[in-house]
């Protein structure tokens, strides 16, 4: 069985979504390269997708990571939707929510109530980013 | 494990997912998982489709599965993007243009990547088909850039090859000729709208009309010789061969998706009437046994190999020209074949 034991060390999956109606993407860009640098496998959902279609990558795809980068001041109404559609597909427990754009301070308590793992705004080091999601990736 | 076999059996799409990670990653206990899924395989229809980059072939992908989906069917898809850079990481885009699909779960795309894993990408391909197929989706498309005898490998997997050509110089479909022409079932001339469209149309015509009347699984031997009779279009009526036809789609605006799924139709007819449809299956068993018993073998020789030391004293004894590289692995399979032969 040594074939199995190949993959110690085994390859983190990151979804980054871009969702709603917000079309800048170069954040976003930047970050799917960092994460693909680091050796993790990056699924890039394009611009424009809604809460449904970020749940639907999720589930399917079996990220360990969702990020979810929000510039249009929306993320209330559409960060809420996709963690409700992850727990209905049971693909919320073992997964690491991020959050990545301009969310106020005000806003963060809330989001991390409803089940987001960490919030990446503006200034924040990619090296953060990284270390946090080897250091928190769930075991599976 | 048996939950996991058990929900995916249910129709849980996190499950079915999970199971394709464990494939992906031979995780502990994927084998059993796999043998466990085997049973309830066979009644999908596979296609796979593949084309250089840029092609249009998830764009293709995208819109077929709509209309499947349209017509009441499930399909799942498997994206394989090769590029594995040095940090082994990947960025898998395919699912950018899964526009068409959108937020539909009897739609399961996976996105996969090649992780420059000896050569095993094959063989994660045939079981995550089968974790599809189990899972009961009509359709399975696996889609793929045609670049190697990997990808080559991976398109064997699936009952009608669908191979693109995108419309431009004649050195693309000069290019083809190397390996990818022998493998379509059915040609896709997309982005017909373009210039030099028909030519390309042409050419690849006039290549198709120059191959063997044999199907790319023509190794099987057991192809009825039979004169091909073709009219204008590249087909043929005739039992026991298989012309390509070649099909013009602007996948982008979903023109000639209907001609497209109409001659995956006409080859998966083509299979049944002539019988190809299960030596296919017989073929592609026979080739899965031996890539497993090649690997495992492997596998095994590679422990002995480590209990006994490694490599490197033989390394040192061949280049010492104390002995040579064919009497080493003499030595080193003789208990082996001491232990076949006593039986």
């Amino acid at each position: 069985m040594s074939v199995e034991q190949e993959q110690a060390e085994r390859t983190i999956r990151c979804l980054v979504a871009k969702v709603g109606l917000d079309g800048h993407d170069r954040g976003a860009h930047v970050i799917a390269r960092a994460l693909r640098d680091a050796g993790f496998e990056v699924i890039y959902s394009g611009l424009h997708r809604s809460p449904d279609e970020v749940v639907q990558a999720a589930v399917q795809e079996d990220v360990d990571v969702v990020g979810i980068s929000i510039l249009s001041g929306a993320h209330k109404t559409l960060v809420p939707r996709i963690l409700d559609g992850l727990r209905e597909y049971d693909a919320f427990d073992d997964r690491l929510v991020l959050v990545g754009g301009i969310v106020p301070d005000d806003d963060q308590p809330e989001l991390r109530d409803l089940g987001v793992d960490e919030i990446f705004g503006p200034g924040a080091s990619m090296e953060e980013m990284i270390r946090y999601i080897r250091e928190q990736a769930p075991e599976r | 494990m048996s939950d996991l076999v058990d929900e995916l059996l249910a129709g849980k799409h996190s499950a079915l997912a999970r199971v394709i990670t464990k494939i992906e990653n031979r995780s502990e206990g994927y084998r059993e998982v796999v043998s466990a899924l085997h049973e309830h395989t066979g009644d999908a229809e596979v296609i796979g489709v593949t084309g250089s980059p840029g092609a249009g072939k998830s764009t293709l992908v995208d819109k077929v599965a709509a209309r499947l989906r349209e017509e009441g069917h499930t399909v799942g898809v498997i994206a394989i993007d090769p590029s594995s850079p040095y940090s082994g990481g990947a960025v898998l885009g395919d699912r950018i243009r899964m526009a068409s699909n959108a937020g539909d779960m009897d739609v399961f795309f996976r996105s996969m990547s090649a992780r420059g894993s000896l050569g095993g990408l094959s063989t994660a391909t045939t079981d995550a088909v089968t974790a599809l197929d189990a899972f009961g989706k009509d359709y399975v498309v696996v889609e793929t850039v045609g670049a190697g005898q990997n990808e080559v490998d991976i398109v064997r997997t699936a009952d009608t090859v669908a191979v693109l050509v995108p419309p431009g110089s004649g050195d693309d479909v000069q290019m083809l000729k190397a390996g990818i022409l022998e493998i379509g079932d059915v040609f896709v001339v997309n982005k017909a709208d373009l210039n030099g469209a028909d030519r390309t149309v042409q050419q690849l015509r006039e290549m198709l009309h120059g191959r063997s009347t044999a199907g790319h699984h023509g190794a099987s031997g057991n192809e009825v010789a039979e004169v091909a009779r073709t009219d204008d279009e590249g087909r043929t009526a005739t039992a026991n061969s298989w012309e390509p036809p070649i099909v013009e789609t602007v996948a982008n605006r979903g023109e000639g998706v209907e001609e497209f799924l109409a001659a995956l139709g006409d080859h998966g007819d083509y299979l049944d009437r002539s019988g190809g449809r299960e030596q296919q299956a017989r073929d592609r068993f026979a080739a899965e046994i031996r890539t497993l018993l090649r690997e495992d073998a492997n596998g095994l020789l590679a422990d002995e190999l480590d209990r006994q030391g490694g490599l490197d004293a033989h390394v040192d004894a061949v280049m010492a020209r104390e002995t040579d590289p064919y009497t080493v692995v003499d030595e080193v399979l003789a208990p082996l074949r001491e232990c076949l032969s006593d039986r």
